[in-house]
């Protein structure tokens, strides 16, 4: 017998009106919208920077602009490299002494403390990014500072042989001190992605290592780190990203002189710091150059953030296949990443 | 005897040599004493915002707008009213901004994109918007709003800026909250007859919002302590404001130009004014986990 379909006005009763599924297109419409317009938002945004900096490209071409030395406000003369170069170093820096504390601190979180300091342990590396970047500058400045000036002036006399590092007049606020701030700051994103990253490892890897008379340490040499490498190194170019960008700390730590520092210890400048400094200020074809500089400092961390995401993703591709349907870690340690 | 002696033979051969066993304990040491030294730096900010900002906190201090960089000393500095109330107008402002909008991309990702390419493309985007640095967002509002409109620094052009940096933060924690929404609800509420937009409205966001909170106020939290969007969009005034449409002051503008400052008493303010800051962010931060914990997610 065939099913009869009981229809009124030309279609199924089963079958919402017209008018009643309208809230639902609008809905889906309106979002959609939504969502396109932030891209579009962001195109207009890069639209109108290029547009900003093109004096400053145009009259010193981009390559010469972005490593020229020489940072010349009076001359009307702009090179970045000082700046670029401090950004650099600081940020080089901040990833050498945060990721392997980070790393540690994600380990023992998840491999080696009792259970009972997991949550509370977690929840102090992540106070770290409740305190504003300001206030890291206030605290660098007033408190680290000149406290670690008597060891950075020994440490310097004493590596005088090694070039860059050594020799030089110590100043207050320095490249060194700045990256190390630098790498606090950084601390909580990496510990949180290589947290996430590490709780995926399979539960069988680490049975196993252990099972066959692994140590503890041999375990997470063999099992846990292996799985996690592509996750971390994510987390850690995410890490970069943050210190690439940041602004006010360095400003406030970096010492604000427009040239190429001679050594770790010496003063210097940053693109963001360059900004924050001088824009206010700024005219013309110097407020261009600026502009510039903020257009080297974003397409800087694009690619940074870009290559960070693709390792995450990477990770979570070898850590969701056995999590299945649901959030697989890499979309979690994105969230993570958000949050931090 | 002999039995004894076989048995420690075989405990022994599979037992750790020593060597091995030293490495273990020396790499976890290692990693304990590494996980120790990222605690010390939160311990000497906490205590040196403590020891220098509770000083200068005083029942004037809450409650006076600050002054100039004065020069005489007979002339109070002044607190830091303007900058607490600027600070909570501007975020609010953000806030409003940036959460509804930030909520409906993640339910767009989530309920209409899934994995088709335009939500791809709007991942990415927002993941773009992650990583730009914060000044950039001011810079961002700075070309639009203050050159593209030939007008000058506005309250509100600063929300415009906190409320970018917002966004990303907002849409990522919202979307993996989402996505833990049980399928089966969905599927309940469609087969019960209700359309989609019922559907979101009624058992999907009620179910995700406890968590979705969490994320929204460490947002919140991380605008709130942002310096340098607001540089170059709200201008720089003294006094308390209510109007979203003029200058004005917040306590992280306020604690970059103290710090500035040769002055002792101004830096005194400068630490003060820091812990106002912090406080207000951990306030934010322990609700959210507060939050949290009545996620059923």
């Amino acid at each position: 017998m065939e099913a009869a379909t009981i229809t009124r006005g030309g279609r199924s009763i089963l079958e919402r009106s017209p008018l009643a599924r309208l809230p639902d297109r609008i809905l889906r419409w309106a979002l959609t919208g939504l969502a396109l317009l932030i891209l579009a938002l962001i195109v207009y945004f890069f639209v109108r920077l290029v547009g900003q900096a093109r004096p400053a490209f145009s009259r010193f071409g981009v390559f010469s602009f972005t490593f020229g030395n020489d940072w010349n406000v009076s001359a009307e003369h702009f090179g970045a490299l000082p700046l670029v170069v401090g950004t650099l170093i600081t940020s080089a820096l901040a990833l050498l002494i945060g990721v392997p504390v980070a790393v540690a601190t994600a380990l023992y979180a998840t491999e080696l403390c009792p259970r009972r300091l997991r949550a509370p342990l977690t929840v102090l590396v992540e106070l770290l990014a409740a305190v504003p970047s300001v206030v890291y500058g206030l605290w660098g400045i007033f408190f680290l500072a000149p406290k670690l000036h008597g060891a950075e002036q020994w440490v310097a006399d004493r590596l005088s042989f090694i070039p860059f590092i050594g020799g030089g007049v110590v100043t207050i606020p320095n490249y060194f001190i700045t990256g190390l701030v630098l790498a606090i700051m950084i601390l909580p994103i990496v510990s949180a992605i290589s947290r996430e990253v590490m709780s995926t490892v399979p539960f069988d890897h680490k049975e196993a290592a252990l099972g066959l008379g692994a140590t503890r340490w041999e375990m997470i040499r063999l099992a846990v780190l292996p799985y996690c490498r592509s996750g971390i190194t994510g987390g850690a170019m995410l890490g970069l990203g943050r210190a690439l960008g940041e602004t006010i700390a360095v400003t406030i730590l970096i010492g604000d002189a427009p040239r190429l520092g001679s050594h770790l210890f010496s003063q210097g400048y940053s693109l963001a710091a360059v900004i924050a400094n001088e824009f206010g200020e700024a005219q013309g074809l110097h407020r261009s150059a600026l502009f510039a500089a903020a257009l080297v400092l974003f397409v800087l961390t694009l690619l940074v953030n870009g290559v960070a995401r693709w390792f995450v993703v990477r990770a979570s591709r070898t850590g969701g296949a056995a999590a299945g349907a649901g959030p697989t870690g890499g979309q979690l340690a994105a969230g993570a990443a958000a949050g931090a | 005897m002999s039995a004894h002696g076989a048995a420690q033979r075989t405990i022994a051969r599979f037992a750790v040599s020593p060597a091995r066993a030293r490495r273990d304990r020396i790499a976890r040491s290692a990693i304990a004493a590494a996980t120790a030294i990222a605690l010390v730096p939160l311990a000497l900010i906490i205590y040196y915002l403590l020891k220098e900002g509770l000083g200068s906190w005083s029942g004037t201090f809450f409650t006076t707008d600050p002054t100039g960089n004065t020069f005489f000393k007979s002339v109070s500095i002044g607190g830091i009213k303007s900058a607490i109330l600027g600070t909570i107008e501007i975020v609010a402002l953000a806030s409003a901004i940036a959460i509804p909008v930030g909520v409906a991309v993640a339910v767009w990702l989530v309920e209409f994109g899934r994995a088709s390419r335009s939500a791809l493309v709007v991942r990415f985007f927002v993941d773009v918007l992650t990583g730009v640095p914060s000044i950039v967002f001011g810079l961002f509002i700075y070309i639009v709003l203050i050159v593209g409109t030939g007008s000058t620094y506005a309250a509100y052009k600063g929300s415009f800026a906190l409320s970018l940096l917002m966004l990303p933060v907002v849409v990522r924690a919202s979307e993996v909250i989402l996505l833990l929404v049980p399928g089966s609800l969905r599927e309940a509420a469609l087969a019960l007859g209700a359309p989609r937009w019922k559907m979101i409205l009624k058992v999907v966001l009620p179910t995700a919002l406890p968590g979705m909170v969490t994320g929204v106020l460490l947002a919140v939290a991380r605008a709130a302590g942002e310096t340098a969007p607001l540089l170059f969009t709200v201008g720089a005034t003294l006094k308390t404001s209510f109007s979203l449409g003029g200058a004005m002051n917040t306590l992280p503008l306020q604690i970059y130009y103290d710090v500035t400052s040769a002055t002792n008493s101004i830096v005194a303010r400068a630490w003060g004014a820091a812990l106002t800051l912090v406080t207000m962010i951990l306030i934010l931060n322990v609700l959210a986990r507060l939050v949290a914990r009545r996620s059923r997610l």
